[in-house]
């Protein structure tokens, strides 16, 4: 059964219309939106509770749903990290722990926070809930099949966590897996443990992919009138341009995962070269272990993008709401996303300078890797040209924004010591890295995800977060994680190893042990604060004050639903016409410093808005 | 003739109708239906995936120490007491590649509403599918019985038999994939679903003949990666 919206088709006095119902002068010249192409849209509405809240095909719940899974998942690798820290800092108090238990949690705080956290949470969680209501759509083009999405995903999750259960426990290879050492004797969970693992992505991938289609299709085919792809919010160039690369990347990790299950299961050779193990040559031989490697980067290097790229997007969005001022070079932005999507096709070797490629490779994938740099520093300089002379408004999402960009020009200029083959080779496998790609992809990409929990918070459950506590949540995580990161540059410089168990007693230990305990508690900390936001959003849930339509005062159509939160079907009646593109803020002339994108020319004509 | 025009929006010819397409709101593919340009999204995706499977197979190949086997011979087929090389392949190629004509013919019968054409050449298409996939399981039995495994290869490299198994296996998956939902248009189709406007029995949501298309699109899709299979494995 599905309820058919009333097509109205009387579009010059529909144009002059906005959202709010109040009605300007008609001019029919400039305001003339062409007529719907596609109609309305079919939606089934749900006919019970199940329907409803669990098998829902209402992409704002499906993205709820990938929301709490996924943060169900980051909150147990937040646990593993905490658990590595204790051993690392101090050994003494983690008797618990043998050597494999710790890279079994190396290998599972990796995974899961790169693929099951920060993947599904962007571009399953706000990718669902803000695609369909930012291209003013009813809904995903395909509800079913994004609800499968969601349950494949949360099988993966099933499946991944079912590995701490089994026989041997999760893998403890690392998180990139390589070969050969991730499925022979001796490594832990190199029985089940690797096999749920293989499984568990090859399930993600294919719950992606029914995701993937849906993003893509939504914001190619289904923008609502009057809505170009040059006047989409940046947040949705960002999920659109990631989701691109991730419909291309997967395949590589499907591919391996799929490779290397035969490798475990059937004694292929694929990965596996002549291993001699105790003086016995073992079944396997003739196999690459580099080209997975190769086939493990094409996924992995776009991978950091497909998080960073969604993050790039929601913070312009919200430092151009939050300095209220149009966000600078918008078309360079959405080229700079674009072009930094494309380049992510062409660097994956710059992970394997020391895997013993040829070194040609290695300079070719040196110069792609700096060229990125290019489109990067545009977009940085572009944040703060549009904080400059902006009304900036000091509020919890704004701190966060701020707290992005100061790390990610961090983790971007320790990315430049490590795109070079020279200055990699001695930092490669070093704390260094580690420090790298965390500031770069995990701080600054998780920052982002913070202020936007903040500022979409009032949408989703129409309530306002708690300023006060969420000043505390900002600056506990962003001190704390400058505590944890900072020291581990220089723990790099003097030549720390990663992924070491213990450090025994290395003449360079001595000046790392005091900075380990440091960085021990510091992560103890930064961990804690995080429950601080969990606190948060059940205390305004419970007793939180009422938000009122569109608190921020943004343009975009989110905010512009027929109610708050949406009900399914977003808009109510009428889908929205769009005028002009999100950033209209502070336009001279106009009334209030904001002008909505469902504004018609003709309300706006004495001011000095922007053709968009 | 005139221009085409969908709504108001005039489709103009080649790279400039390309950019004006772009530059419009709504839709990037002017007059596309949803599912249609999911497919081809899909399918773009899915041969990121058959080129992982090829790239790999030929640096396997690249870099075994052990001699390749010979696939003339390996693939040969015993016909009047003579070894006919790739007998059976080409048989199997021929086969797929028919089925795509009927499933092209079904495309267009769909959109002239012609009931049951339609149906027979969907049912011609699905027995075309499955007679390719009996045909491959015909040949894993053969190699399997003359001790091929994907962990050992008497004539050759073990990675030989890796690969075959993998991404014919694959493909194969493909195809059977295939043959299923073709089966089901078959009935559904017979059955005058799109006709009586019957909803989906998962989605719950009307169907139409574009239907037929999509489920073409993957159809010709598997075809095409059969050739690029064959010209790889059996041909090199």
């Amino acid at each position: 059964m599905s309820d058919e919206y009333d097509n109205n088709k009387s579009y010059q006095a529909q144009s002059s219309e906005v959202m709010d119902g109040s009605t300007g002068s008609v001019n029919p010249d400039i305001d003339y939106v062409r007529p719907s192409e596609v109609g309305e849209q079919e939606l089934y509405h749900p006919h019970s509770f199940i329907e409803k809240w669990v098998f829902c095909q209402d992409a704002k719940v499906i993205g709820v749903q990938y929301f709490l899974t996924a943060v169900f998942t980051g909150v147990v690798g937040l646990i593993l990290s905490w658990l590595m820290r204790l051993q690392l800092g101090f050994p003494e108090l983690a008797g618990f722990m043998t050597a494999e238990h710790y890279y079994q949690f190396v290998t599972m705080h990796g995974m899961i926070m790169v693929v099951y956290f920060l993947t599904a949470l962007f571009l399953g969680g706000f990718g669902n809930y803000l695609i369909p209501l930012m291209v003013g759509a009813r809904d995903m083009v395909f509800p079913y099949v994004n609800m499968l999405s969601f349950w494949m995903f949360f099988v993966a999750v099933a499946v991944l966590m079912a590995s701490f259960f089994v026989p041997g426990g999760p893998t403890g290879a690392g998180w990139t897996l390589y070969p050969p050492q991730t499925i022979l004797e001796g490594t832990p969970g190199a029985g089940m443990g690797i096999l749920l693992m293989l499984i568990s992505l090859s399930l993600f991938v294919i719950g992606f992919t029914m995701g993937g289609l849906n993003y893509m299709i939504t914001i190619l085919q289904a923008r609502t009138r009057g809505m170009t792809l040059m006047r989409m919010p940046l947040t949705v160039w960002g999920i659109f341009t990631a989701t691109v690369l991730a419909m291309l990347a997967f395949p590589a990790l499907l591919v391996s995962a799929i490779m290397m299950t035969l490798d475990k299961v059937l004694q292929t050779s694929f990965f596996m070269p002549t291993i001699l193990k105790a003086g016995e040559v073992l079944e396997y031989g003739g196999g690459s272990p580099i080209l997975f490697q190769h086939l493990f980067w094409f996924f992995g290097h776009p991978e950091v993008y497909i998080v960073a790229l969604p993050a790039f997007g929601i913070v312009s969005d919200l430092i151009s709401v939050h300095a209220r001022k149009n966000i600078f070079g918008y078309r360079m932005m959405v080229w700079a996303i674009v072009g930094i999507g494309a380049l992510s096709f062409f660097v994956w070797a710059h992970h394997m300078y020391v895997s013993g490629m040829n070194p040609w490779f290695g300079f070719f994938f040196a110069t792609t890797t700096l060229i990125i740099a290019v489109p990067t520093a545009m977009k940085v300089y572009n944040w703060i040209l549009t904080l400059w002379r902006g009304n900036i408004r000091i509020n919890v999402v704004m701190l966060w924004c701020l707290g992005f960009i100061v790390t990610f020009v961090n983790g971007g200029i320790t990315g430049i010591f490590l795109g070079n083959v020279s200055v990699d080779v001695p930092l490669s496998d070093t704390y260094f890295v580690i420090a790298h790609f965390h500031m770069v992809m995990g701080i600054a990409p998780l920052m982002v995800i913070m202020g936007a929990v903040y500022h979409w918070f009032p949408l989703v459950a129409g309530k306002m977060l708690d300023e006060g506590l969420g000043k505390w949540h900002f600056w506990i995580t962003f001190l704390g994680a400058y505590s944890i990161y900072f020291p581990m540059h220089y723990l790099g410089f003097i030549g720390v190893p990663r992924r070491y168990f213990e450090m025994y007693d290395s003449p360079y230990m001595t000046s790392a042990v005091g900075m380990n305990e440091f960085i021990s508690i510091a992560a103890f900390i930064v961990g804690a604060a995080q429950f601080i936001l969990i606190f948060n959003i059940i205390k305004t849930l419970k007793t939180g004050k009422k938000a009122e339509q569109n608190p921020w005062k943004a343009n975009s159509l989110e905010w512009y639903t027929s109610t708050v939160p949406p009900e399914h079907g977003n808009f109510g009646e009428r889908l929205p016409v769009v005028h002009r593109w999100p950033y209209d803020f502070s336009v001279p002339g106009a009334k209030e410093d904001y002008i909505p994108q469902t504004t018609a020319p003709s309300e706006v004509i004495h001011t000095e808005v922007e053709k968009t | 003739m005139s221009e085409p025009k969908i709504d108001g929006f005039e489709l103009k010819p080649g790279f400039k109708g390309m950019a004006s397409d772009t530059a419009s709101d709504q839709t990037m593919f002017k007059g596309v239906h949803w599912g249609k340009a999911m497919m081809w999204i899909f399918l773009l995706s899915d041969t990121f995936v058959f080129s992982c499977f090829l790239i790999s197979y030929m640096k396997g190949r690249g870099s075994t120490p052990v001699e390749w086997p010979n696939p003339s011979e390996v693939f040969a087929l015993e016909a009047f007491g003579v070894p006919v090389p790739l007998l059976l392949i080409a048989l199997m190629t021929f086969v797929l590649i028919t089925s795509s004509g009927t499933m092209a013919i079904a495309v267009k019968y769909g959109y002239e509403k012609n009931r049951k054409m339609c149906g027979w050449l969907l049912l011609a298409t699905a027995l075309g599918g499955l007679t390719f996939v009996g045909m491959q399981a015909y040949e894993w039995s053969k190699l399997i019985h003359e001790g091929v495994r994907p962990w050992e290869n008497p004539f050759g490299a073990a990675q030989f038999g890796s690969f075959f198994f993998m991404i014919t296996g694959f493909h194969g998956f493909h195809v059977s994939i295939g043959v299923i939902f073709l089966f089901i248009y078959t009935y559904k189709v017979f059955a005058g679903h799109y006709e009586k406007g019957k909803k989906g029995w998962f989605t719950k949501l009307k169907g139409d003949y574009v239907e037929i298309e999509i489920l073409g699109l993957y159809w010709h899709f598997v075809d095409l990666v059969w050739v690029f299979i064959f010209a790889f494995f059996y041909l090199w």
